[in-house]
């Protein structure tokens, strides 16, 4: 053996022809394009939530130079700039703080109300909104962790308003049963328009994107068409809008009648636990991580990623139905076109600034409700239009979509950087037993 | 051109990767750096290449200092670096990618790839390589590949190459050939620094060779001292590098695999009719040039790909038809061949990865909550058991080194009782100390009394582990021999010559060795 140091150099192979079997790992590239997509997915869904805050911030700021720019003050201000520089300066802080204390006005605390109760009112206006928003962000962040883009949360929740409306204004059931019953109407309606994208992934390949929004379009022409069915409208009325859902379906509300908050929000803070649980503490949600960060290793580990993919989306569809049913029973209490607002489409933006992690889109929700509350006030008291709300929510995704941009704005490191170094000796230490 | 390195330094936070490293490297010269993997030799040359920039030292070239602020730099000081993952464009051709950064243009900004097509030729033929610049990259296997880095390097008028672990990726034949390229090169006075952790690669071709451990030199060695030595001075502890197991003692045969035929998605035969008998307590070991059929033997033996013929069975059991689940239910442990895709989920930690394909069973969950104690422990006791090097249970296993993500696969693999255990590759791209452990671990799981399959194409490993070894070429099994069969006959079946006319063509032209 020692006299024969290369084992290839010594054989006769040499100058046989190649095999014609390919050579694995022959591309320079490596990875898929497929691949590339899924991790770049899973890079702005599950950063650090630092680059959230500071999204925020920065989206804020932006958001305050375009108040000052719209405000006719500030305008005419500008027009004599250069005699007195600082009436503008003046003119668009002053415009710029009343937009934002309006706004804060309205979504959480109004100092100036009468009593206690009207003074927290918009925060209970806010935790109102954001209910439906949080639930469905859950179900998108589920989507996100396993590695599916299920943009289609707007046709689940549709389906589940419709289906958990249907059941609660159609069916007379005994109170406490009524409500479960259509709340798991709900989830039936998401989990299966959901679980339709899932089922053609896993058995076609068809992409879930371009199901789940193809999906959205049936699900809100659906409901239009059975708001003209008798089924669904008033008897003898022509409206579009279905009968009102039973006192026993309804949500009860939390603090009583001067506020619309309701048992919905509770049901959203069950769902991030048991979200919580699922991704962190199951089995089956050990297995979605897994598929959503390396489906070969899933495979090869003996783990189904054809059925994975279709409990995901299963499970997805299902937190947005329930958030669709939630929206009706809780808050809508009739079905209409419009049931589902944008909700779904600012779910999938909700659970990107939380990160998709539980927690995180609990905040990001109640933010996402206060901003929505509060823009509304703040037109109303400062004439600012409430399209700077949507550029404000616009500008947060774009930032969380370009965490080098932020980091660059605030000089943060790079977290990724030692990654990228080729060679990154260990520390020497053995974890356990050390 | 002379390359000499003084005192360089770096340090990424509080790890020092490189602690004042001196080198010296005379023009035509190879020279080799030898050490572990995670050991610094790559970082220092990224300092040499300007991707990183030292803490302290200097470089100096023919006894003048320079400072590189970027691979530009490097580049136009007449170094070139072939990296260990290619830096090519798939989709463009071998003459495009050579020109790619350089590119010469003709009059109105038209681009010249007559002139690149020459280059790649001349170059080619100077060296005694074939080399297609018409060929695009993508299609071409990684020793040609590899040829293409080189080139690039050559047609920038590299005087100093740097070969980061060059044959970490080739087959024999293909290593081979990069060593007489190698040579051909320092013949026409190329400087090359040979980064490897191989021993014999680097007494067969290296000039002078320098041993880094733990960022530091810790000494050189000529290339006629003895690999035990080199070993032992890498891993600073004596090292044994014949696994000296103890003879098989076969059981009852229990794994049987008869006339097993699998198609690829081509629907072209990549298994073709194979057939062999496994007994407890004996390692068989296939032995074939890259891309023979035994990632598909493999992968058809989980249920990964479904035979269009055949059985496999286990114990009286057919496991042909079985989903991945219920073939690794059935008792059988499984290494995939590449563990970055297949073995491991990178994003995962360590603790979730040593029980990746366990997670359901009673021991780690109940009624489909996780038992988050019992995976703690589970590393805990597996980290402690295969020495592997992490900061914890909670790191990230894709921040491991390779040899310690290789512990992690065989660590989960052989932590259950098994009825077979197939490897493949068990040991790519581990250093030597990490393959003497893992080597016994396989050996032991043999006198357990398990049936063990490994795939390797190395042939050192084939036959250092071996009891029998089946040769593989074209998807077909050209012979079942006895593990001390000479490397001659081997060669030759590995190239799909019969058994016996591989033994009487080696006994008529005996090869000298290297």
């Amino acid at each position: 053996m020692s006299d024969e140091i290369l084992p290839g150099a010594t054989s006769p192979t040499i100058g046989m022809p190649q095999p014609e079997a390919p050579t694995p790992g022959a591309p320079a590239g490596g990875a898929t394009s497929e691949d590339r997509a899924a991790s770049m997915l899973r890079r702005i869904a599950t950063g650090e939530i630092g680059v959230s805050v500071l999204a925020f911030v920065l989206a804020l700021v932006i958001g305050g130079i375009l108040i000052a720019a719209v405000d006719p003050d500030v305008t005419k201000a500008a027009g004599y700039f250069f005699s007195r520089p600082s009436d503008l300066l003046t003119a668009a802080w002053d415009s710029v703080t009343q937009a934002y204390s309006a706004m804060f006005k309205g979504a959480v605390f109004n100092p100036d109300a009468a009593t206690f109760q009207q003074a927290i009112r918009p925060l209970t206006e806010t935790m109102t909104v954001a209910t439906p928003l949080i639930i469905a962000a859950l179900g998108v962040a589920v989507g996100f962790r396993a590695g599916l883009f299920n943009i289609g949360a707007q046709g689940q929740v549709i389906l589940g308003a419709t289906l958990g409306g249907y059941v609660g204004f159609a069916w007379h059931l005994p109170v406490g049963l009524h409500l479960l019953v259509a709340l798991v109407g709900g989830i039936l309606g998401g989990a299966i328009w959901a679980g339709i994208a899932g089922f053609l992934r896993a058995r076609t390949g068809a992409h879930e994107v371009i199901v789940t929004i193809m999906l959205n379009y049936v699900a809100l022409y659906l409901l239009s068409y059975l708001l003209t069915t008798d089924a669904f409208t008033i008897p003898g009325s022509n409206q579009p809008t279905s009968p009102g859902v039973d006192e026993s379906a309804q949500l009860p509300l939390l603090l009583g009648d001067w506020s619309r908050l309701n048992a919905g929000f509770i049901v959203a803070i069950l769902a991030a636990v048991f979200v919580w649980w699922l991704m962190t503490r199951s089995v089956i949600g050990f297995r979605f991580r897994a598929v959503g960060s390396n489906p070969h290793a899933s495979r090869t580990a003996g783990v189904s990623i054809s059925t994975t993919i279709v409990l995901v989306m299963v499970t997805s569809g299902a937190l947005a139905g329930l958030a669709g049913a939630v929206q009706i029973l809780g808050t809508e209490k009739q079905l209409s076109a419009g049931i589902a607002g944008s909700l779904g489409f600012d779910a999938i933006t909700v659970a990107l600034l939380g990160r998709s992690r539980p927690l995180g889109i609990f905040l990001a929700g109640l933010l996402y409700g206060g901003l929505d509350v509060g823009g509304r006030v703040m037109e109303a008291a400062t004439g600012t239009p409430i399209d700077i709300v949507l550029v404000i929510q616009a500008l947060v995704v774009l930032f969380i979509a370009a965490p080098p941009l932020v980091r660059a704005i605030f000089h943060l490191p790079d977290p990724t950087a030692p990654r990228r170094a080729k060679v990154r000796p260990e520390p020497v230490v053995k974890g356990a037993s050390a | 051109m002379k390359l000499e390195l003084r005192g360089i330094t770096k340090s990424f936070g509080p790890l020092v990767a490189n602690d004042h490293i001196d080198l010296v490297v005379e023009p035509g010269q190879i020279h080799a750096l030898l050490g572990e993997n995670g050991a610094g030799k790559s970082t220092l040359m990224n300092v040499l290449f300007g991707l990183y920039s030292a803490d302290e030292g200097e470089i100096l070239l023919d006894d003048e200092e320079r400072t590189f602020e970027g691979p530009g730099d490097a580049l136009a000081a007449g170094i070139g670096m072939v990296h260990q993952h290619f830096m090519l464009v798939p989709v463009f051709t071998v003459a495009e990618n050579v020109m790619l950064g350089h590119e010469a243009t003709k009059s109105a900004g038209l681009l010249d790839l007559e002139a690149a097509r020459t280059r790649v030729r001349e170059l080619a033929a100077r060296f005694g390589f074939e080399l297609d610049p018409d060929a695009v990259v993508e299609d071409l296997p990684v020793g040609v590949q590899q040829r293409v880095e080189i080139v690039k390097a050559l047609a920038r008028d590299a005087k100093v190459l740097i070969l980061d672990e060059p044959t970490a990726v080739l087959t024999p034949q293909e290593t081979d050939e990069l060593i007489g390229i190698m040579r051909q090169l320092r013949d026409a006075g190329t400087s090359i620094v040979f980064i490897t952790h191989k021993l014999r690669e680097v007494r067969a071709v290296a000039d002078v060779i320098t041993v880094i451990r733990r960022g530091r030199v810790v000494g050189s060695a000529s290339p006629d001292a003895a690999e035990t030595e080199l070993a032992s001075m890498m891993v600073g502890r004596a090292v044994s590098l014949s696994l000296g197991k103890a003879p098989a003692q076969p059981g009852d045969t229990t794994f049987e695999v008869r006339n097993l035929t699998v198609l690829d998605a081509a629907g072209s035969v990549v298994l073709d009719d194979v057939s062999f008998d496994l007994a407890r307590g004996e390692i068989l070991t296939v032995a074939g040039v890259q891309g023979n059929g035994q990632t598909e033997l493999a992968e058809a033996l989980l249920g990964l790909t479904p035979p269009i013929a055949g059985s496999v069975r286990l114990e009286g059991r057919d496991l042909v038809g079985l989903s991945p689940r219920e073939v690794l239910d059935a008792g059988v442990g499984f290494v995939p061949e590449d563990r970055s895709v297949d073995g491991l989920v990178g994003d995962f930690t360590v603790e979730e990865n040593l029980v990746l394909d366990l997670v359901h069973t009673p021991a780690y969950s109940r009624g489909g909550a996780l038992n988050l104690g019992a995976i703690r422990r589970n590393a805990e006791h597996r980290i402690d058991e295969f020495d592997i090097r992490t900061q914890g249970p909670a790191q990230a296993a894709g921040r491991l080194s390779g040899g310690n993500q290789q512990k992690v696969v065989l660590a989960r693999e052989l932590s259950r009782p098994l009825k077979l255990f197939v490897a493949s590759q068990p040991t790519r791209g581990v250093d030597v100390g990490s393959i003497e452990f893992l080597h016994r671990r396989i050996v032991a799981e043999r006198d357990n009394g398990t049936p063990v399959l490994i795939v390797s194409t190395e042939l050192d490993e084939v036959v250092e582990l071996a009891d029998r070894i089946a040769v593989m070429y074209r998807g077909r099994i050209v012979g079942i021999v006895p593990a001390d069969t000479p490397r001659d006959v081997l060669g030759l079946m590995m190239a799909g010559v019969p058994q016996s006319e591989a033994e009487q063509q080696a006994a008529e032209h005996p090869t000298a060795g290297l």
